[in-house]
C-alpha cells in the first residue's frame, strides 16, 4: 500500500513545486507596482495608468545623460493626498523629465523612513524634523534637503461647550495626543503657558482614530487638519461645533513633512547631489501641479490607492488642506517651496532639545540649502 | 507488501455520493452563517448601535458592489480580489518555505536526539516572540541584503508556518508502530527504505493536519508582513487604510476582515483538497 502512495507523494511534491513557481510569479506580479508605481500591475490594469506624455517629456529631458537614475522615496504614511506632490510628479512625468526613475514606497505604522534611508533601501525619505534629529543624534548621518510643509497641520480640537479657546484653558482638562514624536507641539505650547503636563492636565495617549473625542471621553484631542479633522466632520459634525487650537498661531508648531537623504549617499558620488537637485526640482513641480490642479491630483492619489478604500471627498479635503501647509493660507504662488527657514529649524531643534528628543543641541548641519539652491537656481 | 498495513492508521473508504457529501457539509455552515447574520443585526437593533460603530450587513455587501476612486475605478470586489491575490502569493511563498523548513527540521530531529534536545527549545521559543516585533527587522535586514520585498514578506509568513509542520512531522515520523518497524528490520530494510516505505507514509495524516494549521497561519504572517514592507497592495494595506477611514467608512474595515478570512478559508481548502488527492478519500477511523 505504501508503494502505491509513493507516486502520489511525488505528485504532491510536483504540484507543490509547480505552485511555488506559479506563486513566485504571481507574488512578483503582486509586487510589481512597488518598484515603479507608473508601471501598471498585470492583474490590476486600472490601478495606475501612466500619462501618454511621459515618453515625450523624457525625450527632451534637460538633465538627461545616459540611463535614468533609479531612486526610491520612502513615505511617512500610506499613499494619500499628504504626498500628492510626489505622486503627481511621477504621474505627470516630471521625474522622468529629470531623467529619474522614481519608486514611491508607502509608509505604515511599522516603517521608520529614517531607517529605510539609512539602510540604503531608499535614497529619499519623508518625515518630521524632530524624528530626523533624534535619529541623527544616535549616529545616523541624515540631512534635511527640503522642508516641504512650511506650516504645521497639527491642531488640538475640542468641543465648543468645553470652552477651550486658548491653551490656558487646557488646565485641568483631559487632553489626548499622539505620542512617539507627535506630542511636541502640545508640550511646547504647555511650556509656553507654564502648564505642567504631569500635574496641571491629564495627558491621554490617543489612538489613530478620533473616537476619544467623538465619544467625549477626552476634552481635547490632537488632529491633523488634512485627516482627522475631516474624520470628525464626516462623523456628522460641523466645524462650528469645534474649537481649534492652531500651533502655527502660537509659534509652537514643529516642522512636519520634509525630505531627507543620507549624507553618505549624498557625498558618495559627485552626481548624487545632481540627482537630489533634480529630484527636488521635479518634486516642486509636482506640488505646483497639485496647487493648481486639485481635482487632477485627487485622481492621481486615488489611482495609487490600490486598497480602493479612499474616497474622493476625503482626499479632496486633504489635498486642499495640504496645499495650505505647503503654500500658505491663502495660497501664495511665490512661496519658496521646500526652503527650510533657519528660524523654523532653530525652533524645531530647540524644542526637540527642551523635551528630550535629543540630548545635545542640534547643529545646523542637520539641514542644508545646497540642494535646494542647486534645484531652484536661487541663492 | 500487504503487511505494511500494520503501520498505517486504518482507513475505510466512504461510498456516499459527492453531491450528498457536499450538501451534508454545507448545511451546518449555512445554519451558522445565517445565525451569525441574525445575531449581528439583532445586536445592532437591540442596543441601537449606530452605523458608524457597527454598519448594517447590507452596507458591507453594497461596499463590495460600489466602485473605487469615487465611481470611476474598478468594482471594489475586484479591487479586493487583487489585494487578496497579492496576500495569497506571499502567504503561499511563506507556506512553501516554512513547510520545507519544518519538514527538514523534523527529519533532522528524528535522526539525532541530541540535536532535538538542543534545538527544540529554540524552535518553541521562536513562536513566543511576537511576529509584530520581528517583522520590521526581517524586512529591513533582508532588504539590506538586496532581497526583493515579496521574499522578505514570505519569510515572515514562513516564520509562522514552519513550527506546526516541525511538530506535526516529528510526531508523524515517529508514528510507525514498533511491530511494523520490527518487520522492516527483519526484512533487512535499509534506513532509506524504512523511511520511504514506512515512516513517510505513516506520517502523512500528521503532515496534513500540520499543513492546515500552517496554511491559515501563513495568511496572518503575510498580512502582518505587508505593513513594515511598505507594500502598496495586499490585505494588510487595505486593513490599514480602512482603519484610518473607519470613522467615515466603517464598512471598508469589515469588508477587509471578511476578505482576509476568505483567503484563509481558500488556502485551507486547497490543503484539504491536496490531502484528499494524496490520501485518496480514505479517512482515519476513530
Amino acid at each position: 500500500m505504501s508503494s502505491k502512495k509513493y507516486p502520489a507523494l511525488i505528485g504532491l511534491l510536483l504540484v507543490l513545486s509547480l505552485l511555488l513557481v506559479a506563486c513566485g510569479g504571481s507574488a512578483q506580479i503582486g509586487n510589481a507596482p512597488e518598484p515603479t508605481v507608473d508601471a501598471p500591475a498585470v492583474d490590476a490594469p486600472d490601478v495606475a495608468v501612466p500619462s501618454p506624455t511621459e515618453a515625450e517629456a523624457a525625450a527632451d529631458a534637460p538633465a538627461a545623460s545616459g540611463a535614468p537614475a533609479n531612486v526610491t522615496l520612502q513615505l511617512k504614511w500610506v499613499a494619500q493626498a499628504q504626498f500628492a506632490g510626489y505622486y503627481a510628479a511621477l504621474d505627470q512625468g516630471f521625474y522622468e523629465a529629470e531623467n529619474l526613475n522614481v519608486t514611491i514606497r508607502p509608509g505604515g505604522p511599522d516603517i521608520a523612513p529614517e531607517q529605510v534611508v539609512a539602510s540604503g533601501q531608499a535614497q529619499f525619505g519623508i518625515n518630521w524634523l524632530a524624528s530626523l534629529l533624534s535619529v541623527r543624534e544616535q549616529g545616523t548621518p541624515l540631512v534635511n534637503i527640503a522642508q516641504i510643509y512650511r506650516y504645521a497641520g497639527m491642531r488640538q480640537l475640542s468641543w465648543k461647550d468645553s470652552n477651550i479657546t486658548s491653551p490656558e484653558d487646557l488646565r485641568g482638562k483631559k487632553v489626548a495626543v499622539w505620542f512617539f514624536g507627535n506630542e511636541f507641539d502640545l508640550l511646547a505650547t504647555l511650556a509656553k503657558y507654564n502648564i505642567n503636563p504631569d500635574s496641571d492636565i491629564t495627558l491621554v495617549q490617543q489612538p489613530f482614530d478620533m473616537n476619544l473625542l467623538l465619544n467625549r471621553e477626552v476634552d481635547s484631542a490632537a488632529a491633523m487638519t488634512y485627516n482627522e479633522l475631516y474624520q470628525v466632520l464626516s462623523a456628522g459634525h460641523t466645524i462650528d461645533e469645534l474649537n481649534i487650537l492652531d500651533y502655527n498661531a502660537e509659534g509652537t508648531a514643529m516642522p512636519e513633512d520634509g525630505i531627507f537623504v543620507s549624507e553618505e549617499w549624498l557625498n558618495a558620488a559627485p552626481e548624487n547631489k545632481d540627482i537630489a537637485a533634480r529630484f527636488l526640482r521635479a518634486t516642486f513641480k509636482g506640488w505646483e501641479y497639485c496647487r493648481d490642479n486639485v481635482d487632477a491630483c485627487v485622481d492621481i492619489v486615488l489611482k495609487n490607492d490600490v486598497s480602493g478604500v479612499m474616497t474622493p471627498e476625503a482626499q479632496k479635503w486633504q489635498m486642499e488642506e495640504v496645499n495650505k501647509l505647503v503654500w500658505g493660507d491663502p495660497i501664495d504662488n511665490n512661496a519658496k517651496i521646500g526652503y527650510m527657514e533657519p528660524e523654523l529649524f532653530k525652533f524645531g531643534a530647540d524644542t526637540a532639545l527642551q523635551f528630550g528628543v535629543i540630548t545635545k543641541p542640534a547643529d545646523e548641519s542637520a539641514y542644508t540649502h545646497e540642494i535646494w539652491e542647486l534645484a531652484t537656481g536661487n541663492q | 507488501m500487504g503487511d505494511h498495513d500494520l503501520s498505517l492508521p486504518k482507513y475505510t473508504s466512504q461510498s456516499k455520493s459527492a453531491a450528498a457529501q457536499l450538501m451534508a457539509r454545507l448545511l451546518p455552515v449555512t445554519y451558522v452563517v445565517v445565525g451569525l447574520l441574525c445575531a449581528w443585526e439583532g445586536i445592532k437593533a437591540l442596543w441601537s448601535i449606530n452605523d458608524n460603530t457597527l454598519p448594517h450587513l447590507s452596507s458591507i455587501v453594497s461596499f463590495f458592489g460600489s466602485r473605487s476612486q469615487g465611481g470611476r475605478g474598478p468594482l471594489l470586489v475586484y479591487q479586493m480580489l487583487v489585494n487578496a491575490l497579492a496576500t495569497f502569493g506571499v502567504a503561499f511563498g511563506g507556506f512553501v518555505i516554512g513547510g520545507m523548513l519544518g519538514f527538514l527540521l523534523a527529519l533532522i530531529f528524528t535522526q539525532s536526539k541530541l540535536l532535538e534536545r538542543g534545538l527544540m527549545p529554540y524552535v518553541v521559543g521562536s513562536q513566543t516572540v511576537p511576529i509584530l516585533a520581528i517583522a520590521p527587522m526581517v524586512v529591513v535586514g533582508l532588504g539590506q541584503m538586496g532581497s526583493p520585498d515579496w521574499l522578505a514578506k514570505a519569510f515572515i509568513a514562513a516564520y509562522l508556518t514552519f513550527f506546526p509542520v516541525t511538530i506535526g512531522m516529528l510526531r508523524g515520523l515517529r508514528a510507525a508502530s514498533s511491530e511494523a518497524l520490527a518487520l522492516m528490520h527483519s526484512y533487512a530494510a535499509s534506513p532509506v527504505q524504512i523511511f520511504l516505505k514506512l515512516r513517510l507514509p505513516a506520517s502523512l495524516p500528521y503532515l496534513f493536519t500540520a499543513l492546515k494549521v500552517a496554511a491559515t497561519a501563513s495568511v496572518i504572517g503575510a498580512i502582518v508582513a505587508e505593513l513594515p514592507a511598505g507594500s502598496s497592495m495586499g490585505i494588510g494595506v487595505v486593513i490599514l487604510n480602512a482603519a484610518q477611514y473607519y470613522n467615515s467608512r466603517p464598512e471598508a474595515l469589515y469588508a477587509a476582515v471578511l476578505i482576509a478570512g476568505c483567503v484563509g478559508l481558500v488556502f485551507y481548502g486547497i490543503v484539504a483538497a491536496a490531502e484528499r488527492l494524496i490520501v485518496r478519500e480514505r479517512r482515519i477511523e476513530a
